[in-house]
């Protein structure tokens, strides 16, 4: 019986080793795999194909697809990519395959609309996905919401984007924000309201760590932009008053324009440079309009040629 | 031929329980604990009714099966010493081999496991086909042959290497009256050359003609163990009595014998120590005895002693 | 030792290689590999696209059936037929002598298959590309892939066939194999839990046989160089995953009583 346990002994160790040296290979062959250019080049093959070849398991398949475009997301967001391109091919794959699968357009109407690196930039793309979502689920008001944000925000639409709000208003339990958001629109009310409105909604809403951390650096943008303005306002005052330009904020807190230093909400001051604020690092604020360095305004940062923030000064 | 320089066999308190039930929850004795020995050069004979264990105690020997308890040695080494088996030859039970080989092909990759030397290998395949009488079909894929011919090269692949222990596992089953008496000459060649022999079968007259020693086991459970003719002693005999006379018959059949009558002759067979109250009831019926014998005890009578009237359908059916 | 083993490996060989059913499978392959060419002369652009993408497929899919087919009766066969009792009981074999020689008999076996089926795909690519390249070499990566894929799942069917019956085997291969394709998504899976599910998802999913790195047939077949750090990386993990399902088939038949 001795002989026995020293087999099942040398086994068991011999196994573990085994297994523990072909984990460590597998850890391997993924970074090998993660950072191989040909997955973008893929061949994706057609939504009908795929489906087809599923043999009714597509629920199963949709879901695995939509855990390939959080790691596509994931993976690109993180090298800062130009482009994305295989996260429409692959949200139409997932929601092909299920079209009921409510997280995936919500996730596209986000990051295929917003500019890279924080998304495809693709918008058009944006709203025909969650447009067949809406013809795949009419009751689901909360896409509409999501349409709504498209035409407002990336695709500068308001009138269609309050129409989309009014249309999800009318939808059996939307939520009553909705016909506010409608009226918010029509009224034309301040921009930047709006949108803090909106993105507190989406951030509430959701449990999606991706789309949770793009709202709450979208409120962090706006803030920056309300800021911005607000500090802008208190230095036109100051040179009003005295006839040149602030050399620095003591001089703004001396006349009791301010209280303190101003601190972005990524606690760095803001800075005072000829009379025009600025953030400290542009880099942590993706979207903000206001507060740019000259020639480095939002265009620039996000590599897109043909569209400037003109400032007038 | 019988020498006792040391054990082939030496089991001692070998015994298994099989795990049976759905969930192996239920514990079924296929063999209690078993002392037994087999001297080498022994024509050993293991019987027993079906289900008794026979096939049981040679799985645990070869190390098919782990025992519940116990140990055997076998040649004098350890059941774990791989390396004895080069000196073992097995027939299983209702052989079955790899059936898109021929034999000859099956007996060279049996011969090649066991270790023969190249050079010797072709030379220990011919011979033990020819032993078997199957070198006509040495040349036939297995699937082709017949249920007897498959035994016989089971028997040729038990003895391929030149073992010098043989153990068979019912290795008359399946076989026509002449293929018996094949097997019956050849386990006495084998012997003869030295090999020790152990089978089990349930075919008393094999059992009777071959060995030195044999077993009895019934339900897993050693009955008894010794020469045959031992072992016949203990059977108590019974004689014959042939008588002329009818009136006799209902005395006879007061003691307890039984009677046939054809006409006035009587034939009537009672156990031994019943003949001298028998002839007293002849004489006193005024009989004429024709003749006594005593009835040869066989190991049928003694098999049947000793594992049960119970069973007697089955073994002798 | 080596002797008994090759005896073994030689015998399982030859017991398939005398099986009919595998030269249908192998025909059936070949036939797949032409009617590419058939396929491929309907859209004209893309003929060097389909015929690799079809006939690497059918190479992977029906050697992975053979191995499958074949594999899962390796031991449970055996014990069932009780033709192991003739090579276990009374030779000087040592059970995981008896298990190495199944395996690399079947080995053997998939790889004379693999290159009767290759020679026919090849066959096939240089009559639609009017002879071979040097960017056909990329082919032979993904064959070579292939061949490993055979060599996992053959380890994978011996080792449920240690202790299976050959149909459970058979579902559990082709569960494992389908599972192991996805082993990448899996572990995407896992990233996506949290706490203690996502540890044991992720311990399983990095178990689970990574089949899904093995197939490179689209990228091969629009073309792209393969990492050789990918071929080293695949080689290791095929050896050692496979060395370790050996193991566990070893471990497992030691203990087993033989019926
Ligand atoms: N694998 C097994 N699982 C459970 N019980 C078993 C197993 N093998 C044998 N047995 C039981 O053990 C007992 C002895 O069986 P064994 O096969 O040794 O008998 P045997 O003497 O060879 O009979 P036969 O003459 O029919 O071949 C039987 O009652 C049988 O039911
Ligand atoms: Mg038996």
């Amino acid at each position: 019986m001795t002989r026995d346990s020293q087999i099942q002994t040398s086994c068991a160790l011999l196994l573990t080793l085994l297994l523990a040296a072909s984990i460590t290979l597998v850890y391997q062959i993924d970074r090998v795999r993660a950072d191989e250019p040909l997955q973008e080049v893929l061949y994706l093959p057609s939504p009908t194909v795929v489906k087809r070849l599923s043999l009714g398991y597509s629920g199963l398949l949709a879901d695995i697809y939509w855990t390939r475009v959080v790691q596509y997301f994931g993976a690109k967001h993180k090298a800062k990519a130009k482009q994305y391109l295989i996260l429409e091919p692959l949200l139409d794959m997932t929601t092909s395959l299920d079209p009921k699968l409510l997280p995936a357009y919500q996730f596209g109407s986000v990051f295929l609309a917003q500019k890279p690196p924080e998304g495809a930039g693709n918008p058009v793309a944006a709203a025909q996905l969650v447009e067949k979502g809406i013809r795949e689920n009419p009751t689901a008001w909360r896409l509409y919401y999501d349409l709504g944000y498209i035409y407002w925000l990336e695709l500068k639409n308001p009138r269609k984007a309050a129409e989309a709000f009014e249309r999800g208003s009318h939808v059996p339990g939307a939520h009553p924000w909705m016909k506010v958001m409608a009226a918010a629109l029509e009224a034309h009310a301040g921009e930047t309201e709006t949108a803090i409105y909106m993105w507190t909604n989406i951030l509430n809403s959701t449990d999606d760590a991706n789309l949770r951390a793009n709202a709450i650096n979208r409120l962090r943008c706006l803030r920056v932009d309300s800021e911005v303005k607000i500090l802008q306002d208190r230095i036109d005052q100051f040179t009003k008053q005295r006839g040149r330009l602030p050399s620095g904020w003591e001089e703004l807190i001396s006349a009791g324009l301010l209280h303190r230093t101003p601190i972005d909400p990524k606690d760095n001051p803001y800075q005072l440079v000829s009379g025009r604020v600025q953030v400290a690092q542009p880099e942590l604020f993706p979207f903000i309009r206001q507060g740019l360095p000259p020639g480095k305004e939002a265009g620039d940062i996000l590599g897109q040629e043909g569209f400037k923030v003109v400032k007038t000064q | 031929m019988l020498a006792t320089l040391m054990p082939a066999i030496e089991i001692h308190g070998l015994e298994k329980s099989y795990k049976t039930g759905f969930f192996g929850n239920k514990l079924k004795q296929g063999l209690k604990p078993l002392t037994l020995s087999v001297e080498e050069g022994e024509v050993f004979g293991y019987l027993g009714p079906n289900g008794a264990g026979k096939t049981t105690t040679l799985k645990l020997l070869l190390g098919l099966v782990f025992p519940s308890g116990g140990t055997a040695r076998i040649l004098g080494r350890d059941l774990n010493d791989i390396e004895v088996k080069r000196f073992i030859g097995f027939l299983p039970e209702q052989p079955y081999f790899y059936d898109h080989l021929t034999p000859l092909e099956l007996l060279d990759y049996y011969a090649r496991l066991s270790g023969v030397d190249p050079r010797e290998r072709k030379r220990s395949v011919d011979t033990a086909l020819a032993r078997v009488g199957m070198t006509a079909s040495g040349k036939t894929q297995l699937r082709k042959l017949s249920k007897g011919m498959l035994q016989r090269v089971g028997i040729a692949q038990a003895i391929v290497h030149n073992p010098k222990l043989v153990l068979l596992d019912e290795p008359m089953s399946g076989l026509d009256p002449i293929g018996r008496r094949e097997v019956r000459d050849l386990v006495q060649e084998l012997n003869e050359e030295g090999k020790t022999i152990f089978f089990s079968t349930h075919i008393l007259s094999d059992a009777e003609t071959l060995c030195d020693r044999v077993a009895v086991l019934n339900k897993g459970e050693l009955k008894g163990v010794g020469v045959v003719a031992d072992l016949l002693r203990q059977v108590s005999g019974e004689v014959e009595v042939v008588w002329q006379g009818a009136k006799a018959i209902s005395a006879l059949s007061a003691l307890g014998a039984r009677c046939h009558a054809t006409g006035d002759t009587v034939r009537a067979v009672l156990p031994e120590r019943l003949l001298e109250a028998a002839l007293d009831a002849l004489r006193v019926n005024h009989a004429r005895l024709t003749r006594v014998t005593p009835v040869q005890a066989t190991l049928e009578d003694y098999f049947l002693a000793r594992v049960g009237e119970e069973k007697s359908a089955e073994v002798t059916a | 030792m080596i002797e008994r083993i090759t005896a073994i490996a030689r015998n399982t060989f030859r017991e398939a290689v005398r099986d009919r059913v595998l030269y249908n499978l192998i025909l059936f392959a070949l036939l797949i590999v032409g009617s590419s060419l058939l396929v491929g002369q309907i859209s004209v652009a893309v003929d060097r696209i389909v015929l690799v993408n079809l006939g690497l497929t059918a190479i992977s899919f029906f050697g992975i059936v053979i191995a499958i087919f074949i594999g899962i009766g390796l031991v449970s066969k055996e014990i069932e037929k009780r033709t192991l009792y003739t090579v276990l009981a009374a030779r000087p074999v040592r059970r995981w002598e008896f298990i190495t020689g199944k395996f690399l008999g079947l080995v053997m076996t998939l790889l004379v298959n693999a290159l009767a089926m290759s020679a026919g795909f090849f066959a096939a690519v240089a009559f639609v590309s009017h002879g071979l390249g040097h960017g056909d070499l990329q082919l032979v990566t993904a064959i070579y892939f292939i061949l490993l894929q055979y060599v996992l799942i053959t380890a994978l069917a011996l080792l449920f066939s240690t202790f299976s019956s050959p149909l459970f085997s058979s579902i559990f291969a082709f569960a494992t194999f389908a599972i192991g394709t996805f082993a990448e998504d899996l572990r995407g899976f896992a990233q996506m839990a949290s706490g203690l599910p996502r540890w044991l998802m992720t311990g399983a999913a990095y178990l689970m046989p990574n089949f899904a790195a093995l197939n490179v047939i689209s990228e091969v077949a629009h073309n792209t160089a393969v990492q050789p750090r990918l071929i080293l990386l695949n080689t290791l993990y095929v050896l050692v995953y496979t060395a370790a399902l050996l193991t566990a088939s070893v471990w497992i038949f030691e203990r087993r009583n033989l019926k």
